[in-house]
């Protein structure tokens, strides 16, 4: 009996050999794959324009990646490399825009808004306190309230 | 008044802006290669692997380079308006079969018709990054003195033929 349930041990363990994966190929210097990857995650994938060049499985993201990898190799400059894909992608492909006139409402649109916000919110908070510090009716402004009140109502009845 | 009125202004300007967004193509990203120099390149013929092609056998004449490739799908769909360009002689298309089977390219060709004076093939997709090619079809003029004047992404259709590509080839046929 001990040994048939063994052996049953035994087969359910035999097949995880196969669940193990053969590892990717490691790049051949860690420096290299760092700078590659930081690259790739400022570049855009054109085809699948929401992605990353690193995060993207797109046949042409893959081959950029190699290009990047083999620039890197060629002992050039990380902004050379950026460059070569300007040069042929445009701009398009940069997730940090360049500063120049053009894009100047890109940069400094959404802090202007908040600036904007602040100030709205500061004007409507000050204002509502001023409300509120006229402070309680007069026995006149009660009365002639109250009058209006109880007109109201008679008419409605 | 001017209370309501000035959100309102502001969902309307709003408004407008999505609406144009809406009308934008996202995928067709203006070439920065337009005006420049074609990228050069020196690659084996399609049909004649021992012979190989370069942009400068092009100087002195307008053409056409069309990316294609045997996988992709649109490229059929662009097909038969290139036959017909062909067909009439206007401008000389050089295809550049961008990331294919040599096989693959041969047989499609015999299948669907060769509009190409003649393919070359950039089968490992080199020449394409230097083109910025990102969505075969792809078409390109090139004028006279080597320069890209015009990038096409997409399928052709008849009407960026006719509105477009047609009149821009003519009138730098005649410069």
């Amino acid at each position: 009996m001990k040994t048939t349930i063994l052996m049953l041990i035994l087969l359910l363990v035999l097949p995880l050999p196969v669940l193990a994966q053969t590892a990717q190929p490691t790049p051949d210097d860690p420096v290299t794959n760092k700078r590659a990857v930081q690259l790739a995650e400022q570049l855009r994938c054109l085809v699948c324009q929401n992605q990353s060049l690193a995060d993207s499985h797109a046949e042409l993201a893959v081959d950029l990646r190699r290009q990047i990898r083999e620039q890197i190799a060629q002992g050039k400059s990380d902004s050379a490399v950026v460059d070569f894909m300007v040069e042929r992608y445009g701009e398009f492909v940069l997730y940090r825009p360049p500063m120049r006139t053009a894009t100047w409402l890109l940069w400094f649109g959404p802090p202007l808004l908040l600036v904007l916000g602040i100030v709205l919110l500061l004007r409507y908070v000050r204002t509502r306190r001023t409300r509120i510090e006229q402070g309680p009716l007069s026995d006149a402004e009660q009365r002639a309230a109250q009058s209006l009140l109880v007109g109201d109502e008679g008419k409605q009845r | 008044m001017t209370r309501y009125l000035i959100p309102f202004a502001l969902f309307v300007a709003l408004v407008v802006f999505l609406g144009i967004g809406l009308g934008l193509n996202p995928r067709e990203v203006p070439s920065p290669l337009i005006g420049k120099p074609a990228p050069a390149f020196q690659l084996a013929q399609l049909q004649r692997p021992e012979l190989t092609f370069t942009q400068k056998d092009m100087q002195g004449k307008v053409w056409l380079l069309n990316v294609w490739a045997s996988w992709c799908v649109s490229c059929r769909e662009e097909h038969p308006l290139l036959l017909e360009l062909a067909k009439h002689n206007v401008v000389t298309i050089q295809g550049l079969n961008y990331k294919d089977k040599r096989d693959d390219a041969l047989a499609w060709l015999k299948q669907f018709g060769d509009p190409y004076n003649l393919s070359i093939s950039d089968s490992n997709g080199r020449v394409g990054i230097d083109y910025g090619v990102y969505g075969v079809p792809e078409t390109f003029v090139i004028d006279k003195m080597g320069v890209i004047r015009y990038k096409h992404i997409g399928p052709v259709t008849p009407q960026a033929l006719k509105d477009k590509i047609l009149p821009l080839v003519r009138q730098l046929q005649q410069s």
